[in-house]
């Protein structure tokens, strides 16, 4: 870019599966197989996780496992257990930090030069999340949200999010791992070719894990020609999941 | 760009990018005074730069690649009507003293801060001016009339004669709104998109509401990013005069192609899905909307529409909204919608029990519109 840094500005698109578990899994039936067979199936993949485990605190293992029994669960009856059932994905809710970057869903990093702006944008499909990120930034988040606090700088041809003043309820995958309130994400943007960027987050949540812990996987151009993110905007694909039992049913 | 990426001029999106770059810094020179800088260095030097030099012009503003630069948070919040009202019929614009005086008289009908009317209107209230943005109490400074530019009385054309279809889509549409408005919502289709959160004012063209009035633009080569508050559905527009989508791929917020006009960016939307209760109940087959934005000053960028839709108005017509550069302590926020969606929950579950209770429908006060 004009000003020195490398540019990132395309479309990008991880391959792991580790939307269906971060760490090692074999095929899977998902949910509800007798209505879905293999539709609703997830594939084998290797853990992304350095190391290959997830360091929980024994308590927080125990909450994850609980996560993933009722992971396809929902119940938005009262709103103060509105979050405590399933996977926040399965409802159209933002994914949060680092979840967005390995989705099967393309994004774009917009990324601007110059005095006039300090801000680059990270557009994703699902969902339409969005994330504004602060560059050169000390300023701490105003409110927790979604997508996370995230405030931007480059070290040499890397850049470098930090990202906190997350909510709690968003989940790392559909296997049930979760964080807390006190999450805090930093990730790492590394361009290695044209057409490739490595990615790496480190995470690190006192109150669930026993010590900081990474991913790491690979970021791929999205090359087809005009090429362009679409519309996930999945809140219709749920509403009958969530509201359909308070709907006027038909009389007799 | 930096050397190692020198390789990415083999790949489209690049050849693009780079291919604007050197068009456009060989014929627009940098501008000798500094584009629009740190909104905080921006706001100290205004007052040296008053007496020094002379106003900014738009074509001052320029990214390093040599783009307009709208770039910025900007509001457009307002509290001038869309339409010309009936009392001000003769006057485009306004004097200072008859500005005043539409001001306070649309504030006074709009705020939510009064105690007068019914006890229901009262109670409705409560969702008072502490939630609302405040500048949505204030007319545009060029203390116009109407939001409507084009045609010349500042109101919407006069509509054609529409299919037998549309009507009852049109009915229907206002049967769900009434059960909707009496409290007795059948379905979630009843609710408008806006209380589904599947799209609010971030659908085009973008229009003044009760609160989350901002836009963030950030540009690059090749692109300019539209970023509405609400609801975070970031609007990517390419400039390299790529074709839009097929036909079969039909988009809530449309398909946008950019390019410059001179200092104005303006942006073609196609694509709308059919079922989108589009835009003042437009034809989504046949709704063209063109969007132009040009960078005024320093604080200002003017957004303006133009709305054609042969099977719905007599003549196209245009809409000119000023966008203000938002003070640099405030900032974007996270609009969550859907995540907390309460509403949907609570109005379905409130129809159900008075069902078992045994009432009825009853249609309760309306506060104006929500402008």
């Amino acid at each position: 870019m004009p000003d020195g840094h490398p540019d990132l500005n395309g479309y990008w698109q991880a391959l792991v599966t580790a939307d269906w578990d971060l760490q090692d899994h074999e095929a899977q039936a998902g949910p509800k197989p007798e209505i879905n067979g293999v539709y609703g199936a997830g594939p084998a993949g290797q853990s992304i996780v350095e190391g290959g485990v997830i360091p929980y605190r024994p308590e927080a293992l125990a909450k994850k496992k609980k996560n993933f029994e009722t992971r396809a669960m929902s119940d938005v009856s009262s709103d103060k257990t509105w979050h405590n059932l399933g996977d926040p994905e399965m409802k159209c809710y933002m994914p949060g930090v680092p979840r967005a970057n390995y989705l099967p869903f393309p994004f774009r990093i917009v990324q601007s030069s110059g005095a006039s702006t300090p801000y680059m944008i990270i557009s994703y499909e699902y969902a339409n999340s969005t994330r504004i990120v602060r560059m050169n930034t000390k300023a701490e988040a105003p409110i927790p949200s979604w997508m996370g606090w995230s405030r931007g700088s480059w070290d040499g041809d890397t850049l470098v999010i930090d990202v906190s003043g997350f909510r709690e309820e968003t989940w790392f995958d559909r296997a049930g791992d979760y964080h807390s309130d006190e999450l805090h994400v930093v990730e790492r943007y590394t361009p290695v070719s044209p057409f490739h960027l490595m990615y790496e987050a480190t995470i690190e949540d006192p109150k669930v894990f026993t010590r900081p812990w990474k991913v790491r996987f690979p970021l791929y151009r999205r090359m087809e020609q005009n090429f362009q993110i679409l519309e996930f905007k999945c809140a219709p694909f749920t509403e009958e999941m969530l509201y359909g039992r308070f709907v006027k049913k038909p009389t007799p | 760009m930096t050397h190692r990426f020198a390789a990415l001029a083999s790949t489209p999106a690049i050849v693009i990018a780079c291919g604007s770059l050197s068009l456009l810094m060989g014929q627009a020179p940098q501008p000798a005074r500094k584009a629009a800088g740190e909104p905080q260095k921006q706001a100290a030097a205004a007052p040296a730069a008053k007496s020094a030099a002379p106003p900014a012009k738009s074509s001052d503003f320029r990214t390093p690649w040599g783009d307009p630069d709208l770039q910025g948070v900007w509001n457009d919040a307002t509290s001038t009507p869309l339409q010309r009202p009936t009392g001000v019929a003769d006057k485009t614009v306004l004097n200072d003293s008859e500005a005043e005086e539409f001001q306070e008289e649309i504030a006074n009908r709009l705020s939510r801060d009064r105690r007068d009317g019914s006890s229901e209107l009262d109670a409705n209230r409560a969702y008072n001016e502490h939630w609302m943005d405040y500048r949505r109490l204030k007319i545009t400074k060029d203390h116009r009339t109407s939001l409507i530019v084009d045609p010349p009385d500042g109101r919407i054309p006069p509509t054609v004669p529409i299919s037998a279809e549309r009507q009852k889509e049109r009915d229907d549409r206002a049967a769900a709104l009434a059960r909707f408005n009496a409290g007795m919502p059948n379905s979630y289709f009843d609710f408008d998109l806006p209380i589904r959160c599947v799209v609010r004012t971030d659908m085009p063209p973008y229009m003044p509401i009760i609160y989350n009035n901002d836009f963030q633009i950030v540009q690059s080569p090749g692109y300019v990013i539209i970023a509405p508050e609400m609801i975070h559905s970031t609007r990517i527009i390419p400039l390299d005069k790529r074709p839009h989508v097929g036909k079969n791929l039909q988009l809530w917020l449309g398909d946008p192609r950019g390019h410059w006009e001179g200092n104005t960016l303006v942006i073609e939307t196609t694509n709308f899905r059919p079922d989108t209760n589009i835009f003042q109940q437009a034809d989504p087959a046949t709704f063209h909307l063109t969007e132009r934005l040009t960078r005024v000053d320093a604080k200002t960028v003017n957004y303006e529409y133009t709305i054609e839709d042969p099977h719905t108005w007599t003549r196209p017509w245009t809409v000119r909204i000023p966008w203000t550069r938002i003070d640099p302590a405030e900032q974007m926020y996270e609009y969550a919608c859907y995540e907390d969606n309460y509403d949907e929950s609570h109005f379905l579950q409130g129809a159900r029990d008075r069902e078992r209770r045994g009432e009825v429908a009853v249609p309760i006060p309306r506060l104006p519109p929500l402008q």
